[in-house]
């Protein structure tokens, strides 16, 4: 067994035009920041991107926007973003949006084996266009079919070589699921360890579900919004 | 008088209790926390993954590892805990999270929602809302009472594309408590020194007005 790569770059060397893939995060935390850099880097086009949010202008998957490399992101909201507006507005960017429950359990469903699921949300709205409605119990629920993706990129806070992933605090949001779903799951973490030295019992995410994993460098973790109180 | 934001999430604070597990929206819902009333317990529940949220960190302190819904930076409480996004909407489905509260772009008199896109202008996305508001046992929409327009907010149809349908129970805005009551909305309270008639004109819906109607009282 051998999942460990050097970098990015040497991770994503098979993510070609045209791919489907899933990055974890939620708004700027826990993002795969190295993993972007690279895909910027290589200049991949056409992509299909799973991910809650788009990122900000100049970060995150907004990188990805300014140099035109989507061709249609799914995600559940995309607020913070001017550029993927325009790109939206102006239909060069084709977007799903999908309610967050939603997002997160249909990765969860492909992670599980499962190819769908029923949830309420989005009953009698447009997000239940098209879809079968079955009632249980009196309520009404849609059927969402399991997120698969060619790759997911996930962020981790410690890892091993085995793929054995640790998350730290809201930082693991979409990361544990998208990192289920993925064909290829390609991991950057912030300590990379030996197995061994991680205490199973502390694990989120176990390796099999992980396919290569890199020790992630200059991290910006960049806030969002920061909200502070007086001492 | 009509409420300020404070006022309003300082209402809201009312119908919290002891052990109810909350979850509050982004915007006049997030400052209900402030005014949680001493000796009852609640915990804040975070959808992007925390149950136990506690104020913003101290100047200098702040962890970009540790946010909210809203993206802010937080910190924790003694019991907090961290969980996935899978589990977190999880614990929402199956009705483990006693109140949610958000807001509204228009509410309808059957207890309808719009929130989360105005076609052809602004296209932002429903986020959790719509799991939100498909599963939370009790709602609560805190909003002005009339657009920047001047118009209704408190529809007899809603306008936008729907968030969810009947699933409001309660609104508090600048000038009402009202409830959701067999299709019609009902006036429950009324802000301080504002007339029924006043209410009764801002509102498009049809308002059930039952004997007197008392003040807001914080």
């Amino acid at each position: 067994m051998n999942k460990v790569r050097k970098n990015a770059i040497e991770a994503t060397f098979d993510i070609k035009d045209g791919c489907t893939i899933m990055l974890g995060g939620f708004g700027l935390c826990g993002i795969p920041e190295n993993l972007i850099s690279a895909l910027v880097e290589m200049n991949v086009k056409n992509l299909t991107c799973i991910s809650n949010n788009a990122g900000v202008d100049d970060f995150g998957i907004g990188l990805m926007l300014q140099k035109k490399q989507l061709k249609k992101m799914i995600a559940s909201y995309v607020g913070e973003n001017a550029e993927f507006e325009r790109q939206l507005l102006s239909g060069e960017l084709e977007v799903e949006l999908i309610p967050q429950g939603t997002l997160a359990t249909r990765c969860m469903a492909a992670g599980y084996g499962m190819p769908a699921v029923f949830t309420p949300a989005g009953v009698g709205t447009e997000v239940a266009e098209g879809k079968e409605v079955r009632n249980f119990d009196g309520k009404d629920y849609l059927l969402e079919t399991a997120l698969k993706a060619d790759f997911a990129l996930v962020k981790a806070w410690k890892g091993d070589t085995h793929g054995n992933l640790i998350f730290k605090e809201t930082a693991r949001n979409f990361n544990p699921v998208m990192a289920m779903a993925g064909n290829i799951t390609i991991a950057e973490v912030e300590e990379l360890v030996p197995a061994g030295e991680l205490n199973p019992d502390h694990i989120h995410t176990p390796g099999i579900y992980v396919h290569r994993i890199f020790k992630g460098v200059n991290y910006e973790k960049r806030i969002e919004q920061r909200t502070v109180r007086k001492k | 008088m009509a409420l300020d934001k404070t006022q309003i999430a300082q209402r809201i604070a009312k119908e919290l209790q002891d052990g109810y597990y909350v979850n509050l929206g982004i915007g006049i819902p997030t400052l209900v926390a402030n005014y949680i009333p001493t000796g009852i317990n609640v915990v804040l529940q975070s959808e992007n993954g925390l149950l136990g949220m506690g104020p913003f960190p101290f100047e200098g302190e702040e962890d970009p590892d540790l946010i909210n819904a809203g993206k802010q930076t937080i910190t924790t409480v003694p019991g907090s805990v961290f969980f996935d996004s899978a589990m977190s909407f999880g614990m929402i489905r199956s009705g483990k999270v006693d109140l949610t509260v958000l807001g509204a772009m228009e509410v309808n008199q059957d207890g309808d929602i719009a929130s989360w896109k105005i076609p052809g202008k602004m296209v932002k996305g429903m986020g959790g809302a719509m799991d939100l508001v498909a599963s939370a046992k009790n709602i609560i929409v805190a909003m002005m009472h009339t657009n920047r327009e001047g118009e209704s907010k408190l529809l007899k149809k809603c306008t936008l594309p729907l968030t969810g349908v009947k699933c409001i129970k309660k609104i508090v805005t600048d000038l009402a408590v009202l409830e959701v009551n067999n299709g019609k909305f009902k006036l429950l309270e009324r802000a301080q020194g504002v007339s029924v008639e006043e209410i009764k004109s801002k509102t498009e819906g049809d308002l059930i007005v039952e004997g007197d109607i008392p003040e807001i009282t914080f």
